[in-house]
C-alpha cells in the first residue's frame, strides 16, 4: 500500500477521483439541504458532460499531441444518436436509469466507430493538418445533423437524410426534426449519471495513460521517429487514442442530448470544439486533473458573470486571456513558482475547496 | 507540480473576479434599466411605498453574438412598455433580461433558471424558435405562464398548455404566402430562396410548399437553400432562380440575409418581383441600406415603423430615443405589445408580484381565453387554445421608401 | 453560359477568401500560429471604413487608408499585450488567447456599433460589365479583389524574398533557432509580420464587405474560418497556395451549390477538403518537410 502511495502518478489520479467524489458528495448534500438554486442544480449535469469532453480530448491534445476542432462533432453523434435511441427504447425498456446507460452507450459506440471510420484515412495526416480535417469533420457532422429527420409512426421507424421534411403518416410523432432539432425530448439525464460518467471516463484514460500503451501513446507524442525506430506501432496507438476519445465523447454528447427537451445541431459547432479545447489547454496539456477543475470553473464563469449583462462576455474574454498569460507566460511563471514554493503547503488545502 | 499550483491560483482569480463580477450585478443592472425608469421618476416613487410588489417578468435572448440584434430588439420594445405601465401607478413590472445566446440547450435553460432564481413569475420570451424549445419545457414543469414575442415554430406553443406566441406560426406564414400569391401572381414562375439551417425559414418554406402545390402554384426553384456558416455568398442562389426564369421570388428569411439578396440582384441587373414574411421587416432600416433597392418589395409584416396612428408614433419615437435613433422592427413591437398583453391579462385576473407563478399561470391561461389586444402588430388580437395567435397578417409593399398596403 | 457565371461568382467568394487566407498564411508561415481573431481585425477594418465613409462623408480611399492604419496599430497592440508575452511557449497557447482576442474584439465591436447590422457601401464605382444579353456579368469587386490579390501575393513574395526584413522573415520561418544566432531580432521580426498581418486585413475587411454588404460584429468569423480552410488547402505558409486554395474553395463552394446541392454545400466543400489533403497531406503548394531524426 505504501508502495502505491509513493508513487506520483498513482497518487495524482487517487487525487483526481477523490476531489471529483468529494464534489459529488458535496452538492449533493447541498442539494439535499436544499441550498442549490435552480441555476446551480441546472449546471450540474452540464459540468459533467463538459468535464468528461474535456478529459477525452485532453487524450487526444495533451497525451497525444494530436490537435483535434472536432470534438463537438462527436459529441453531436452521441447526443443525437443517444436521443433517437431512448426515444426508441421508450416501451421496451421502463427502467429510466438503464434507458439512459443504453442510450449513452449507443451513442459512445457509434460515436467511436465513425471515429474509427474517418480516423483510418485522417490519421496520417498531423499537426495543424490534422487539426483542419476534424475541423472539416465537424462541420460535415453538423450539415448533416441539421438535415436528419427521424420519427416513428403506424408504420415504425423512419430515419433520413434529406433535403426536404421527411413526411410522417399521421399520428407521426418525429423524434428529429430537421433544422428544428431534436425536440420533446425526454430529460433521462441526472447528475448521479454524470458523476458516474465522469468516473468511468477518469478510469479508461487514467488507465490508458499509465499502461504501456499510455507510455508509448507519449513516446509518438515526444518523439514520433524515435518511438517509431524502436518498434512502436505509432499509428494504431494513434488510433486507439482516437477512437477512445470519440467514444468517451459519445457518451458525453448522449447524457447532454438527453438532459434538455431540445438540441440543435449548431450546438456541436466549430465554437463548442474550440470551447472544450480551451478546458483542456487551460487546465494544462496532459494534466487530468487540470482538466477537471478548468472545464468546471470555465464553465460556471459566464453564468457566474450573468450579473454584467451585456458586458458579461467581453469580460468573459478577458479573463480567458488573463488567465492563459498567468499559466503560460515564463515570466509570470518564474514569478509565480517562487509564491508556490512558498505557499504550496497552503494551497494544498484549499484544493478540495475550489472544486466545487 | 509548480505548475499545478499556478493553475490553481488562476482558478482562484477566475473565481474571485466571478465574485466580483456578482457582487457588482445589482449596480450594473439599475444602470442598464435607468433609461426605462428616467421615464417616469415620480411615479416610481408612490409605487415603491405601494402595497403590492411588482410583478416581475423575465425574458431570454440574444444578446450577444450572431442574431443579438433581434434580442436586443425585443428587450428595447419591452423596456418601453415596461416604463409605460410604471408610469401610470397602479400594477408595477420588474423586468429582467437574460442572454441565452441563441442556443437551444444548455445556455438557454441556464439564463431561464438564473430568471427562475431572482423571481420570475411570467416568462416573456424567449426570442429565437430553439431556445424557445428548450424553455417551453422547462416553464411547462414549473408552471410559469410564457408568451413568446417572436419563436414562430407550430412546435413552441405545442409544447403545453401554458406556452403562448404573439407572432404568426411558421408554416401558417407560409401557407398565406402561397395564398396571397395565387390571388395576385398566378401565373408567376416563383423561386424560393431560403436558410435550410433555420428553423424559422425552412418551417415557413414547409408550409408554403405544401399549400403551393394545393394550390397549383409555378415553383421553378424550391432548393436554392443556404446555411448559417455558408451565407457570405448567395449570389449562386440569385443566379439559380435568374436562371430559371423566375419572376417572383419568395425570400422567407431576416432582412440582414435579405439586404445581401437585394443588392446583389441589382448588381446583376435581375428584377424580379420580391417577397418576403415578417422576419424581412426592418430592411429599410439597415443603416446604410439603400432603400431604393427594395422598391417594389412585398412583404407581410404585422408591423409598420412609419405608420401615423399615434401609438406607433409615440412607440418609435421613444425606441429610437432610448437605442441611439436605432428604428424599431417587427421584433421589437412584438416585445411592446407582449408586456401589454401580459399586463391586460394580469390586471384583469388581479394577480400582483405577491401571486405564486403557478397561480400566475393558471389566472393568465383562464384569461388568455378570452382576451382581446390591441397593439402595434395588429388590432383585436385573440388567441386559440393552443396558444397561437390570430391576427391579420397585412401585406405592404415598398413604395418610395415606406410601406404602402398592397393593392 | 450558365457554367462561366457560377465559375464568375465562384472567383468573387474565393477571390475574398484568398485576401483572407494570404494574412493568415503570412502569420503562420512566421509565427507558426493559428491567429484565429484574424477574421475578427478584418470586421474592425470594415467597421472603420464603414464609419469614415458613412459618417466622415470621407472618399472610399480615405476609408481604406483609415483601416488599414487602425488595424496595423491594432495589430501590433494584440500581438504586444497578448501574443508577445507567450512568446516559446507551446502554439496551442498562443491559438486559445488569439481565441480569447476573437472574443473580445467581437464584443468590443457589439458594445461600440450595436449588432444591428449595416449595409457597407461598396468602394467600387464601376458599372458592372455585362456580356452575352446579360447573361454573364462581372462585377467591378470581383475585378477590384482579383486585382488586389495578385497585387498581395506578388509583393509579398517580392517582399519576402528581396527586402532584409522579409529575408529575416524567411530566416525565422525556417528555424527560429538559427535566426537569432545570427543575429535576427526574431521578436521585432515576428511583430513585423503581425503588423503586415494586419495591415491586409483591413484590406481584406474592405473588400470582402464591398463584395457582402451586410456588417455586423460576427462578419468576420465564418469567412475567416473558410479562409483558413482555404489557406490549408493551399498549403499553409506558402503565398501562392493561399491564392489558389481561396479561389479554388470558392469555385467548389459555388459549384456544389449550383449543381450538386445547396442544403449540403457546407458538408460537400468539406468533404472534398478531406479528400485532397489525404493525396496531398501538405496542400496544394505546401512544402512536405522530411523529419530529421
Amino acid at each position: 500500500m505504501k508502495k502505491i502511495l509513493n508513487n506520483k502518478t498513482t497518487r495524482t489520479n487517487l487525487v483526481t477521483y477523490l476531489v471529483v467524489i468529494i464534489a459529488f458528495i458535496v452538492m449533493q448534500l447541498a442539494n439535499s439541504a436544499g441550498m442549490l438554486g435552480s441555476s446551480m442544480k441546472g449546471l450540474l449535469v452540464p459540468i459533467c458532460v463538459y468535464i468528461s469532453l474535456a478529459v477525452s480530448l485532453n487524450l487526444l491534445v495533451g497525451i497525444c499531441g494530436e490537435l483535434s476542432l472536432g470534438h463537438a462533432g462527436f459529441m453531436g453523434i452521441g447526443a443525437f444518436s443517444g436521443i433517437i435511441i431512448a426515444a426508441l427504447l421508450k416501451d421496451t425498456v421502463a427502467n429510466d436509469f438503464l434507458r439512459l446507460l443504453l442510450a449513452m452507450l449507443c451513442g459512445g459506440v457509434l460515436a467511436g466507430i465513425i471515429g474509427f471510420l474517418i480516423g483510418v484515412p485522417v490519421l496520417r495526416l498531423r499537426g495543424d493538418y490534422l487539426a483542419i480535417v476534424t475541423l472539416a469533420f465537424g462541420e460535415i457532422m453538423k450539415n448533416i445533423i441539421g438535415n436528419l429527420y427521424a420519427g416513428t409512426d403506424s408504420e415504425g421507424f423512419h430515419i433520413a437524410v434529406s433535403t426536404s421534411k421527411m413526411k410522417l403518416a399521421a399520428g407521426g410523432k418525429y423524434i428529429v426534426n430537421g433544422p428544428l432539432g431534436a425536440t420533446g425530448i425526454q430529460k433521462l439525464a441526472t447528475f448521479t449519471m454524470g458523476f458516474l460518467l465522469v468516473l468511468f471516463t477518469l478510469f479508461i484514460v487514467q488507465n490508458l495513460i499509465n499502461s504501456k500503451e499510455g507510455r508509448a501513446i507519449r513516446a509518438v507524442r515526444d518523439n514520433r521517429i524515435a518511438a517509431e525506430s524502436v518498434g512502436i506501432n505509432v499509428t494504431a496507438f494513434r488510433m486507439k487514442a482516437f477512437v477512445v476519445s470519440a467514444f468517451l465523447a459519445g457518451m458525453a454528447g448522449a447524457l447532454f442530448g438527453l438532459n434538455y427537451s431540445s438540441v440543435t445541431a449548431p450546438k456541436f459547432n466549430f465554437n463548442t470544439s474550440i470551447n472544450i479545447l480551451v478546458f483542456v489547454v487551460l487546465g494544462g496539456m496532459g494534466n487530468i486533473l487540470g482538466s477537471v477543475i478548468s472545464a468546471t470553473v470555465l464553465y460556471v464563469l459566464p453564468e457566474a458573470l450573468r450579473g454584467l449583462q451585456d458586458y458579461r462576455m467581453i469580460l468573459y474574454a478577458i479573463v480567458l486571456i488573463l488567465v492563459m498569460l498567468f499559466t503560460w507566460s515564463p515570466k509570470v511563471k518564474e514569478f509565480m513558482s517562487v509564491i508556490a514554493d512558498k505557499a504550496s503547503g497552503v494551497f494544498k488545502k484549499k484544493e478540495a475547496g475550489t472544486n466545487e | 507540480m509548480k505548475k499545478f499550483v499556478a493553475m490553481l491560483l488562476a482558478a482562484l482569480m477566475v473565481l474571485s473576479l466571478a465574485a466580483c463580477g456578482g457582487s457588482s450585478a445589482p449596480a450594473e443592472t439599475k444602470a442598464d434599466a435607468a433609461p426605462a425608469a428616467t421615464e417616469a421618476p415620480a411615479a416610481e416613487a408612490p409605487a415603491a411605498e405601494g402595497a403590492a410588489p411588482a410583478l416581475k417578468i423575465g425574458l431570454t435572448g440574444p444578446m450577444t453574438g450572431s442574431v443579438s440584434a433581434y434580442g436586443l430588439a425585443v428587450r428595447g420594445g419591452m423596456e418601453i412598455a415596461v416604463a409605460e405601465i410604471n408610469a401610470r401607478g397602479g400594477l408595477q413590472i420588474e423586468f429582467k433580461s437574460e442572454d441565452d445566446e441563441a442556443d437551444g440547450s444548455d445556455k438557454a435553460v441556464s439564463a431561464y433558471n438564473s430568471l427562475k432564481d431572482w423571481g420570475m413569475q411570467i416568462m416573456a420570451g424567449p426570442v429565437t424558435t430553439g431556445s424557445s424549445l428548450a424553455i417551453a419545457a422547462e416553464t411547462v414543469n414549473d408552471q410559469i405562464f410564457m408568451l413568446t414575442p417572436s419563436a414562430s415554430a407550430t412546435d413552441v406553443a405545442m409544447t403545453g398548455s401554458n406556452v403562448y406566441q404573439m407572432c404568426f406560426t411558421d408554416p401558417n406564414q407560409g401557407a398565406s404566402a402561397a395564398e396571397l400569391m395565387a390571388q395576385k401572381w398566378p401565373d408567376a414562375t416563383i423561386g424560393v430562396i431560403y436558410d435550410s439551417s433555420d428553423a424559422y425559414s425552412a418551417g415557413i418554406v414547409d408550409g408554403f410548399l405544401t399549400k403551393a402545390s394545393e394550390l397549383g402554384l409555378n415553383i421553378a426553384v424550391d432548393n436554392a437553400a443556404f446555411t448559417a456558416d455558408n451565407k457570405a455568398d448567395l449570389s449562386t442562389q440569385v443566379n439559380m432562380c435568374k436562371d430559371a426564369g423566375c419572376d417572383l421570388v419568395f425570400l422567407p428569411f431576416y432582412y440582414t440575409e435579405a439586404a445581401q439578396v437585394l443588392t446583389y440582384a441589382n448588381t446583376v441587373g435581375y428584377a424580379p418581383t420580391f417577397f418576403g414574411c415578417d422576419g424581412m421587416d426592418g430592411i429599410l432600416t439597415v443603416e446604410g441600406f439603400d432603400a431604393k433597392l427594395a422598391e417594389g418589395l412585398v412583404l407581410m409584416t404585422p408591423f409598420d415603423a412609419n405608420a401615423t396612428d399615434e401609438a406607433t408614433v409615440k412607440f418609435v419615437e421613444q425606441f429610437k430615443a432610448n437605442n441611439g435613433g436605432l428604428v424599431p422592427n417587427q421584433f421589437a413591437a412584438d416585445g411592446y405589445d407582449v408586456i401589454y398583453a401580459l399586463y391586460n391579462a394580469c390586471v384583469a385576473a388581479g394577480v400582483d408580484g405577491s401571486t405564486p407563478a403557478a397561480d400566475v399561470c393558471a389566472a393568465l391561461q383562464e384569461q388568455f381565453k378570452t382576451l382581446t389586444v390591441d397593439g402595434l402588430t395588429g388590432k383585436g388580437m385573440t388567441w386559440d387554445e393552443n396558444g397561437m395567435i390570430s391576427k391579420a397578417p397585412a401585406a405592404m409593399v415598398v413604395k418610395d421608401g415606406a410601406y404602402a398596403p398592397l393593392a | 453560359m450558365q457554367i462561366l457565371q457560377y465559375l464568375i461568382n465562384g472567383i468573387s467568394i474565393g477571390s475574398v477568401y484568398a485576401i483572407i487566407a494570404l494574412g493568415y498564411t503570412m502569420v503562420y508561415g512566421i509565427a507558426k500560429m493559428l491567429n484565429f481573431a484574424h477574421g475578427d481585425v478584418i470586421m474592425i477594418g470594415a467597421y472603420i471604413s464603414f464609419c469614415v465613409t458613412s459618417y466622415l462623408g470621407l472618399p472610399a480611399w480615405v476609408s481604406i487608408i483609415a483601416a488599414v492604419v487602425v488595424c496595423t496599430l491594432l495589430g501590433i497592440t494584440i500581438e504586444g499585450l497578448a501574443y508577445k508575452p507567450l512568446r516559446g511557449t507551446p502554439s496551442l497557447a498562443v491559438l486559445i488567447t488569439a481565441i480569447g482576442v476573437s472574443y473580445f474584439l467581437q464584443n468590443a465591436a457589439q458594445l461600440i456599433w450595436s449588432s444591428s447590422p449595416k449595409n457597407f457601401t461598396s468602394v467600387v464605382t464601376m458599372k458592372p460589365i455585362s456580356l452575352a444579353d446579360g447573361k454573364i456579368v462581372i462585377t467591378g469587386e470581383v475585378l477590384l479583389t482579383v486585382a488586389a490579390c495578385i497585387l498581395v501575393m506578388v509583393g509579398l513574395t517580392l517582399f519576402t524574398s528581396k527586402t532584409r526584413t522579409g529575408k529575416a522573415m524567411r530566416a525565422v520561418s525556417e528555424d527560429r533557432d538559427a535566426a537569432q544566432l545570427m543575429g535576427i531580432n526574431v521578436n521585432q521580426t515576428i511583430s513585423t509580420t503581425f503588423a503586415i498581418g494586419s495591415a491586409l486585413a483591413a484590406i481584406a475587411g474592405v473588400l470582402l464587405c464591398s463584395t457582402v454588404p451586410t456588417l455586423q460584429p460576427t462578419t468576420g468569423s465564418m469567412p475567416g474560418i473558410r479562409a483558413f480552410t482555404a489557406a490549408v488547402f493551399g498549403g499553409i505558409g506558402s503565398i501562392p497556395g493561399a491564392m489558389l486554395g481561396g479561389i479554388l474553395l470558392g469555385i467548389i463552394e459555388t459549384f456544389s451549390k449550383a449543381y450538386l446541392s445547396t442544403q449540403f454545400s457546407d458538408a460537400i466543400v468539406f468533404s472534398v477538403l478531406i479528400i485532397i489533403l489525404l493525396v496531398k497531406p501538405a496542400g496544394l503548394l505546401g512544402k512536405q518537410i522530411q523529419e530529421k531524426v
